[in-house]
């Protein structure tokens, strides 16, 4: 226990900073992700074979390739991507992306990719005659898109992005590879300087279980409060 | 784009494909053995065996594979009577260590899945079995397995290929599995794109030969 004291002899302030650091990455990469589903999720379900093609090919390659990959690709090609394109723009001194940036971007990907799957699933699901109704009445799109079948996919979509949260909470462990100071970077570097591993990744899992438990009871409330009415 | 370090670089991530491979096959196995023991756990009425098994499976899905890698590889070394006993000749070894800790994270999602097959197992099936006077333990390996294993074949095709991408993982704790092998060229030639396309492209294959089998299964085994 003394271990997790706060102050200069313990590990329970730099921790607690570093569940901060998890709990924003993770918000930050699933609204990046939601982003990403934004446009990809009318391409995947969009009438052209070249659109559908587009979002059918990001959401196979981003599921069907490890997550530790992509997190490397960006870590190591982050960075000169980005001077590539400045330089276009006539900017050659070099730049250096913060690791939250390539991090939340990395994870973000990755969990748009799942969060697309989730949102094409439940707009399908949604009664045909919901849409026709709309139509009908004379309904102005963004009246009809956020008023019609927002809700009605919000409700569907809910249990599925519970998952996709868990999924992208426990994929921010991976971002500890570029060094970005979270739960496991943390505990790495108390485990080194202690020389006792096995009680600050055991917390660490303490941790990330918290997580999980806790913004579980969180959305459960939220899909009660959706699914109102049924 | 450099086309020649992709061509060079291909054999030497094809050759880190068979540890990829080796890890994945060895957890796969022992995970189902670990999931099927734990499903059937939770099927059983008596409250304590139930809590024990649902905590596990919940303690296993709760955490990144990484805390788990981390916890057995880096943490079991550090326990001085482990070191003693025969149990340190596996833990020592990275590679076992990475085995163990994928067996156990499968097999908590494999206790999932079956627990799931076995519960929307029609009550009058086994009622069937019941009244044509076959005994409880052959209307469970004969009639509720198979069944369950069918009912659970597409959520556990899955779980393969989140288990082939957690096999990555492997290469945080210095094994030179395919993603291993990916970070070495990229920090050693700086070319993150052109390995990715490779590598990538491998894990790409692999997800899709993964998923025709069980899709060719699914069908094989449909009634």
């Amino acid at each position: 226990m003394e271990l997790l004291s706060f102050g200069k002899t313990g590990w329970g302030d730099e921790l607690l900073i570093a569940t901060m650091m998890t709990i924003a990455v993770s918000i930050t990469a699933m609204i990046i992700g939601f982003l990403f589903a934004l446009i990809f999720t009318p391409l995947k379900l969009s009438k052209s074979k070249f659109l559908n093609l587009i979002g059918n090919s990001y959401t196979t390659i981003i599921r069907g390739v490890p997550e530790l990959l992509v997190i490397y690709l960006f870590f190591f090609g982050g960075s000169g991507a980005v001077m590539y394109v400045a330089s276009i723009f006539g900017y050659n001194e070099y730049i250096e992306i913060n690791a939250f940036i390539t991090g939340s971007f990395a994870i973000g990907i990755i969990s748009g990719a799942y969060s697309t799957e989730v949102f094409r699933g439940a707009i399908q699901s949604i009664d045909k005659g919901q849409f026709e109704a709309s139509k009908v009445l004379g309904l102005k799109k963004p009246v009809h898109f956020f008023k019609v079948i927002m809700p009605q996919m919000l409700r569907l979509a809910i249990p599925n992005l519970s998952n996709v949260w868990q999924i992208t909470l426990k994929d921010t462990s991976l971002i500890s590879v570029t060094g970005l100071v979270e739960i496991m970077r943390q505990s790495y570097i108390a485990a080194g300087s202690t020389r006792d591993p096995l009680f600050f990744y055991s917390f660490a899992a303490v941790l990330y279980l918290l997580l999980t438990f806790l913004s579980m009871k969180l959305i459960n409330k939220l899909e009660i409060r959706y699914s109102r009415g049924y | 784009m450099d086309f020649e370090l992709m061509i060079n670089s291909f054999p030497k991530l094809l050759n880190a494909t068979l540890i990829t491979l080796k890890l994945l096959s060895a957890s796969l196995i022992f995970g189902l053995f670990i999931g099927l023991f734990f499903a059937i756990l939770r099927v059983n009425n008596n409250p304590i065996v139930n809590k024990f098994a649902y905590g596990y499976s919940y303690v296993f899905r709760g955490t990144p594979l990484l805390v788990q890698i981390f916890i057995i590889y880096f943490g079991l070394g550090q326990i001085e009577y482990l070191r003693s006993t025969i149990l340190w000749v596996i833990l020592k070894e990275p590679y076992w260590c990475a085995i163990i800790a994928f067996s156990l994270n499968t097999g908590a999602y494999t206790s999932e899945i079956l627990r799931s097959a076995f519960q929307t197992i029609k009550p009058g099936i086994i009622e069937a079995g019941q009244s044509l006077g076959i005994s409880k333990k052959i209307i469970f390996y004969k009639i509720q397995i198979p069944i369950a294993i069918r009912q659970s074949l597409p959520a556990y095709g899955n779980e393969i290929i989140l288990m082939m991408k957690g096999t990555s993982l492997a290469s945080t704790v210095t094994l030179m599995d395919l993603t291993g092998v990916a970070k070495y060229i990229i920090s050693t030639t700086f070319k993150p794109i052109e390995v990715f396309i490779v590598a990538g492209g491998i894990y790409l294959f692999m997800t899709f030969i993964i998923h025709n089998v069980i899709k060719f299964l699914e069908k094989k085994y449909s009634y």
